[in-house]
C-alpha cells in the first residue's frame, strides 16, 4: 500500500490507512451509501428503468438514487437502485426477474449488507407487462394482464386471455 | 363466484368431457325439454355466425327458455364505444346466463371475471370455441364408440385453426396418434408440437395430402384456409386451395372413418363427397344442438 502524497505530512501509518479506506468510502459515497433500505445491483443498463417501472418506484416518496452505466466487471456496464427505508416481498421483488434475471439485492441495515437475495421468476405475473398480441383483449379495454409462468427456465408465459405463449423477453413492459 | 364457465376447452377435465358427452346422447334421445322454462338467455354476438347462433338459439329454445340479445354489434352501444365490461355487466342483470362470440381473443375470460352470471364462449377471435370442440368430440365418440386410440388426421389450416388447437387438446386425454397435413406456412404451431411431445402423444407431419395417410385414420378433420386470418393476402392465395379430399382418395379407407369439417367449407371437400356415407359434416353440424344443450344445462347446475 502506498499513501505517498501523505507520508511526509502523517508518519503514522494506522492514519494513513484510515484516509485511505476514507478515499474508498469516499467513491462508494458517489452512489450514496444507504442506512437502512434496498440496493439493487447488477441491472442491465437498457432495463434500468424498465425495473423502475417494475418496482412503481416513481410513485414512492422514498430518497432514491439511480446509477445508469457505471462501470462492472461482469456487465462491462451496469445500473443500481438504491432505496432508502424500503425493503421488498420476496413475490415483490421477483417480477424483477423478468428483464433483470441476474439482479442481486442487497438488504441493508445501518450500513451493512446483512441479506443478499438472487430473484427468480414468480409463477404468475400481474400487471407489469403488455401482451404482445394486439388482437388480445388486454390491450383493446382497460384489464389489468395477468400472464402465467408456463416454462421458468426458457423465460415462457402465457397470457390468462388469449392463452398464447410468449417469451418473456417479447413482452412489454407497462 | 359459485357457478361454472365454459371460456376454454381446458376448463374440462377428462370427467367433465365424458360426463358432458353422456348429457349430449340423452338429449339426442330428446331434445325438447322444458328445462330452461322461466329463464333468459342472452346471445351477444360481437362478431357474424350464423351456424353457431343458430345452435345455440335452437338449443335454448329447445329446452324451453327466452333469447334476448343481438347478431350484429354495429346496432349496440359498443359501436358508442361502450366498453365491454359494461355492456357485460349490464346484461348480467337481466339475463340468467350469457353466450357470447367477440372479436377480440381473452373477451369471454375477462367477461368471465365481471359477469354475476355463467358465460359460455361461442368463439373469441382466433382463441378458443370450446363448444365446437365437444361437438367435435361428441361426434368422433359416436361415431366411433369411443374416444381412446384413435388416429385422428387434421388437414388444411392447423397454423390459425382453432378448431384443431382445441380438438388437439381435449383428445390429449385419450391416447390419440395424430397426422398433421399442411403447408409450411400454415404447419401446426410450435406449442402444439411442445404440447405433444411432453405428453408424450405421437404424431406424424405430413405435407402431401395422400391415400396413404387417409387409409390409417379414423377421423379425417378437414379445415379451411380462413383468409381472415391472413395479414399478407398472398400468403392466402399460395395456399386457399392446397389439398382438396374428392371421393375416389376415400375408395381404400377404414369402414369406420368419418370425414368432419367444422364448417363452412370452400374448396376443401369436393361436392362428391356429400354422398359419400363417410362424410359426416352435416351430421356433426347437429350435434352441435345435443352438445350445447348438455353445455347449457351444465353450466347453469341443470340436472335431467
Amino acid at each position: 500500500m502506498r499513501c505517498v502524497g501523505y507520508r511526509h505530512l502523517i508518519p503514522d501509518f494506522s492514519v494513513c490507512n484510515y484516509l485511505f479506506k476514507y478515499r474508498l468510502m469516499k467513491k462508494e459515497l458517489q452512489v450514496a451509501a444507504l442506512e437502512n433500505g434496498t440496493v439493487i445491483d447488477h441491472i442491465p443498463p437498457q432495463h434500468l428503468f424498465a425495473v423502475v417501472s417494475i418496482l412503481g418506484l416513481s410513485k414512492v416518496k422514498n430518497s432514491i438514487t439511480i446509477g445508469f452505466n457505471l462501470a462492472s466487471s461482469k456487465l462491462g456496464t451496469k445500473g443500481i437502485i438504491k432505496i432508502s427505508d424500503r425493503f421488498f416481498e420476496k413475490d415483490e421483488i421477483d417480477k424483477v426477474a423478468l428483464v433483470a434475471p441476474n439482479v442481486i439485492l442487497s438488504v441493508i441495515r445501518n450500513y451493512e449488507v446483512c441479506e443478499k437475495i438472487c430473484v427468480e421468476l414468480p409463477s404468475e405475473l400481474m400487471d407489469i407487462a403488455k401482451c404482445p398480441n394486439p388482437k388480445c383483449i388486454t390491450n383493446n379495454e382497460s384489464v389489468s394482464t395477468r400472464f402465467k409462468v408456463v416454462n421458468k427456465v426458457d423465460k415462457m408465459v402465457k397470457c390468462r386471455y388469449c392463452e398464447r405463449v410468449f417469451e418473456a423477453d417479447n413482452l412489454i413492459i407497462r | 363466484m359459485s357457478f361454472k364457465n365454459l371460456v376454454s376447452i381446458k376448463d374440462y377435465t377428462k370427467e367433465d368431457i365424458l360426463r358432458l358427452l353422456i348429457l349430449a346422447s340423452e338429449f339426442e334421445k330428446n331434445p325438447n325439454r322444458k328445462l330452461l322454462e322461466g329463464k333468459v338467455i342472452a346471445t351477444l354476438f360481437f362478431e357474424p355466425s350464423t351456424r353457431t347462433r343458430l345452435s345455440f338459439e335452437t338449443a335454448v329454445n329447445r329446452l324451453g327458455g327466452r333469447i334476448i340479445g343481438f347478431s350484429d354489434a354495429s346496432t349496440t352501444s359498443s359501436s358508442k364505444g361502450e366498453t365491454l365490461k359494461d355492456t357485460i355487466k349490464m346484461v348480467s342483470n337481466y339475463a340468467d346466463l350469457i353466450i357470447m362470440r367477440h372479436f377480440l381473443e381473452g373477451a369471454a375470460r375477462y367477461a368471465s371475471e365481471v359477469s354475476s352470471v355463467p358465460i359460455i364462449n361461442a368463439g373469441d377471435g382466433a382463441n378458443q370455441h370450446p363448444t365446437q370442440t365437444m361437438l367435435d368430440l361428441y361426434s368422433i365418440y359416436k361415431t366411433q364408440g369411443t374416444l381412446e386410440g384413435l388416429n385422428i388426421t387434421m388437414v388444411g389450416d392447423l397454423k390459425y385453426g382453432r378448431t384443431v388447437h382445441s380438438l388437439l387438446m381435449a383428445m390429449s386425454h385419450f391416447n390419440p396418434t395424430f397426422h398433421f397435413v399442411a403447408p409450411n406456412s400454415l404447419a401446426m404451431p410450435d406449442d402444439y408440437i411442445i404440447f405433444c411431445k411432453k405428453h408424450k402423444i405421437p404424431f406424424f407431419i405430413h405435407e402431401n395430402f395422400t391415400e396413404e395417410v387417409i387409409n390409417q385414420s379414423d377421423i379425417l378433420y378437414m379445415t379451411r384456409v380462413q383468409r381472415e386470418r391472413f395479414t399478407d393476402l398472398m400468403e392466402y392465395e399460395n395456399v386457399k386451395n392446397i389439398y382438396t379430399l374428392h371421393n375416389a382418395m376415400l375408395a381404400d379407407s377404414k369402414p369406420n372413418l368419418r370425414v368432419l369439417h367444422p364448417l363452412p367449407r370452400v374448396n376443401e371437400i369436393a361436392l362428391d363427397v356429400d354422398e359419400n356415407p363417410k362424410a359426416y359434416y352435416f351430421e356433426q353440424a347437429l350435434n352441435g344442438l345435443y352438445a350445447r344443450q348438455a353445455i347449457i344445462c351444465d353450466v347453469l347446475g341443470i340436472d335431467i
